[in-house]
């Protein structure tokens, strides 16, 4: 079993860190991961996406073609990756930032108002969290509590008080 | 019978290479010297350079790294990292130091590493046969400034001591001659000062010492010292620029 | 083996060279490596060790050069355009047999190119960028552990040879995360440093590090002990992976980042019932020929694939001698070839 996710939108949303968050989680599960983000001149220029493999088997090349899952932060993105999720696959976006619908019609679309939620909740940074939220309760990708332990390891240690919050935004997106 | 003159012992017993009238004999023998006098020869690691001294790590009893064409700033910041408490010291010529590798020696003295550059400026390409230097002197004439250095086609020399002296890195300064022995003299003391405030840690120094080069300039030997005081120290002024009252 | 930690790849180099000793970097800032020296900035103080950002990549090696000279385990990290700067201290380091390790995270060229991965500078590496009868030795990774295990063992190949020793990466390596386990101690082999310039402390003849023999007798006698070395580097360090090649149909060579993709390329052409084998060098010099002849006559055909123009290849057919043709598939520009490319390819020769 190898779950391909692309995680996509404007630099500054968290899009490489939540995938990283991801990543960790699947390693600390035993599974084979990796993370490989875009880098250079366009990481400054706006746009961030970054591929995470979760496998049980060893991670072969760490760059996707394709993929099982997309989450996206923002319009562009959209449109550039929706083309490489599979049939079955899962795409989940921000529907507070992405005004148009996918046009795939054999995947599973999930629109959620992630930005809006993070803002209600005081925090705009946990608008990826949410996303991510979606992802983990559709596919089963790591566990929740994988997920709280991942937290741990990546943030730094006097952020760790937010975990509590960045858990309940987990959860909103899950339940949502 | 008192001994009254001697060969350094950081220098060894071997005839140097270099041609007559060649005053680099003259600053090796006073570096030498003053190795001896602070009696650091264990400590002392020289770089050399690309130029006529190409293999001077030959002459000295010290330890002795041979560096590329104008790199000698960068690899005696290498050496001086690894063994702070060495004594580094590199040995240029005006290409090397002051074309080739501005870049190093600039950024050495922006550091302020705890170095000490001895530049030997005698003007003119000598290894490679007489090539216009970049610290060539207007008007002179040279195997690639046929008819005379001007300042349309070649712009104007480079006046290390006064550049280097802007920056807050390089403490000690100073531009000495080796035309006649008063001046000889003046050179020991500005080496032994610039050794001595790499020895107390202060920072970066440089001794540009303008040399005679009397093959290529095509003059006899007596005439070129004479070049020196009458054509050089007026547009290279002598004197400390930087550093003259360190305490060391 | 300590706890599992997911890691960049230049972050993995940069710990794996202060494991090894590594108390020294000298470094210019260039995409996609630039991460080393962050990680070193931060953590040589801890160490007590040196990290000195150059002016440049001529300066950098050039301090290399000089704390090489000085005795010290020293390491400096860049890509393709500016370890073509470094091309001359190379040769200098080369000559005056000065241990050192150098990174290059490979990016796509040439002149600036771009920044994405490639693996265009196999010939600067392997055939010798710089001037002059020299070899180092190439270490080329495939994942991030091996990343960190060849950056420690490049320290104590540098040492022990007294040559210098590069990681070859690509843009992927250096940048993705993927799991890695540190051991809890490294193995740091002593090597004797005798001959290093860190003052005589007048208990000694004087040393000289230098790369100038001016006599022609003497520089031959030079060139014939480096060539000697060379071949005793052959016949020790090459390293190897033979994967699948049990009665292939086709044997695939690639390394680094590509050999990732070839493995799953194997996988799906099993399902076709296409058995593909692969012979990745680890070691690009000295280049596993060994390896080749014995499985020269294997397979129906060879093909290497890069991500450049057809460089490997050429070794590739030096070693296979005509037993089998060998063909060749590569990407440019950093432009990375999917799986269903190279199986296109296998299925396009094996026809």
């Amino acid at each position: 079993m190898q779950q391909e996710i692309i995680i996509a939108g404007f630099g500054g949303q968290g899009i490489l860190s939540a995938g990283r968050l991801l990543a960790y989680a699947g390693m600390l599960e035993n599974k084979n991961v990796s993370w490989l983000p875009s880098y250079g001149p366009e990481m400054r220029g706006g746009t961030a996406n970054c591929h995470v493999i979760i496998s049980d088997e060893p991670v072969g090349s760490p760059i996707l073609n394709s993929a099982t899952a997309l989450v996206v932060m923002n319009g562009p993105s959209l449109e550039k990756f929706e083309g490489m999720i599979v049939k079955g696959g899962v795409i989940i976006t921000d529907s507070s930032l992405v005004d148009k619908s996918p046009k795939r019609t054999d995947v599973d679309v999930f629109e959620i108002p992630a930005t809006k939620m993070a803002s209600d909740m005081g925090n705009l940074t946990f608008a990826n969290i949410i996303l991510l939220g979606k992802l983990i309760g559709k596919t089963g990708i790591v566990s929740k509590e994988s997920f709280a332990e991942a937290l741990k390891k990546v943030l730094p240690e006097k952020k760790h008080n937010l975990i509590p919050e960045e858990m309940k935004a987990l959860e909103d997106g899950m339940n949502y | 019978m008192a001994t009254v003159f001697k060969r350094p012992h950081a220098l060894k017993d071997l005839s140097m290479h270099y041609c007559p009238g060649c005053t680099h004999g003259i600053v090796h023998r006073l570096i030498a010297e003053v190795i001896d006098e602070l009696g650091i020869e264990g400590k002392t690691i020289g770089v050399s350079p690309v130029g006529c001294t190409y293999n001077n790590y030959e002459y000295f009893n010290c330890d002795m790294v041979q560096a590329a064409h104008g790199r000698a700033p960068a690899v005696g910041t290498g050496i001086k990292r690894v063994n702070p408490d060495n004594l580094v010291f590199t040995y240029q010529g005006d290409g090397d130091l002051a074309a080739i590798g501005t870049a190093e020696i600039v950024h050495a003295a922006t550091r302020g590493e705890k170095i000490t550059s001895i530049f030997v400026n005698n003007a003119i390409y000598g290894m490679t046969s007489g090539q216009m230097a970049p610290t060539t002197l207007m008007n002179q004439v040279t195997t690639t400034s046929p008819f005379g250095r001007k300042p349309d086609l070649h712009g104007f020399p480079v006046k290390v001591c006064e550049l280097l002296s802007t920056l807050e890195g390089a403490v000690y300064v100073e531009r000495v001659s080796v035309h006649d022995i008063k001046n000889i003299m003046n050179a020991k003391k500005a080496i032994k000062k610039a050794f001595q405030i790499q020895m107390a840690g202060k920072g970066f120094a440089i001794v540009e010492i303008l040399s005679t080069c009397p093959t290529n300039w095509g003059l006899k030997p007596v005439d070129a010292l004479k070049w020196v005081q009458d054509k050089m120290i007026p547009f290279y002024p002598l004197g400390n620029f930087k550093g003259k009252d360190l305490e060391v | 083996m300590g706890e599992k930690l997911l890691m960049k790849g230049n972050e993995v180099i940069a710990e794996a060279a202060l494991r090894a000793g590594c108390k020294h970097y000298f470094g210019y800032p260039i995409t996609p490596q630039t991460e080393i020296a962050h990680y070193m900035a931060k953590k040589m103080p801890e160490v007590d060790g040196v990290f000195v950002q150059a002016e440049s990549e001529v300066a950098a090696i050039n301090m290399v050069y000089g704390a090489a000279a000085a005795g010290a385990r020293v390491l400096t990290s860049s890509s393709s355009p500016g370890i073509s700067l470094k091309q001359e201290g190379i040769s200098y380091i080369a000559g005056a047999e000065l241990p050192c390790v150098i990174v290059n995270i490979v990016r796509c060229g040439p002149g600036l190119g771009g920044i994405l991965p490639a693996q265009c500078d196999y010939f600067q590496a392997v055939k010798g960028g710089g001037h002059g009868d020299y070899k180092m030795v190439v270490l080329a990774p495939s994942s991030v552990q091996e990343l960190y295990e060849l950056t420690v063992d490049a320290f104590n190949i540098a040492d022990k040879y007294r040559i210098v020793t590069m990681i070859m990466g690509d843009g992927i390596l250096g940048q993705m995360m993927e799991a890695v386990e540190f051991r809890n101690q490294e193995e740091i082999i002593p090597a004797d440093k005798s001959w290093a310039t860190t003052g005589t402390e007048m208990k000694r003849d004087n040393n000289m590090v230098t790369s100038i023999y001016i006599n022609p007798e003497m520089l031959e006698k030079h060139n014939q002990k480096l060539q000697a070395k060379y071949k005793q580097i052959e016949e020790n360090e090459t390293r190897v992976e033979v994967y699948n090649c049990e009665n292939p149909d086709i044997i695939i060579t690639a390394f680094g980042t590509v050999a990732r993709i070839v493995k799953n390329v194997i996988k799906t052409a099993e399902k076709e019932g296409i058995k593909i084998g692969l012979i990745r060098p680890i070691s690009l010099w000295p280049f596993p020929t060994q390896e080749f002849e014995k499985y020269a006559e294997v397979p129906k055909a060879f093909l290497s694939v890069e991500l450049n123009a057809g460089q490997m290849v050429e070794d590739v057919k030096l070693a296979v001698n005509g037993k089998r043709p060998v063909h060749f598939y590569g990407r440019m520009g950093g432009m990375i070839p999917s799986q269903q490319e190279i199986l296109d390819k296998v299925k396009e020769i094996l026809k």
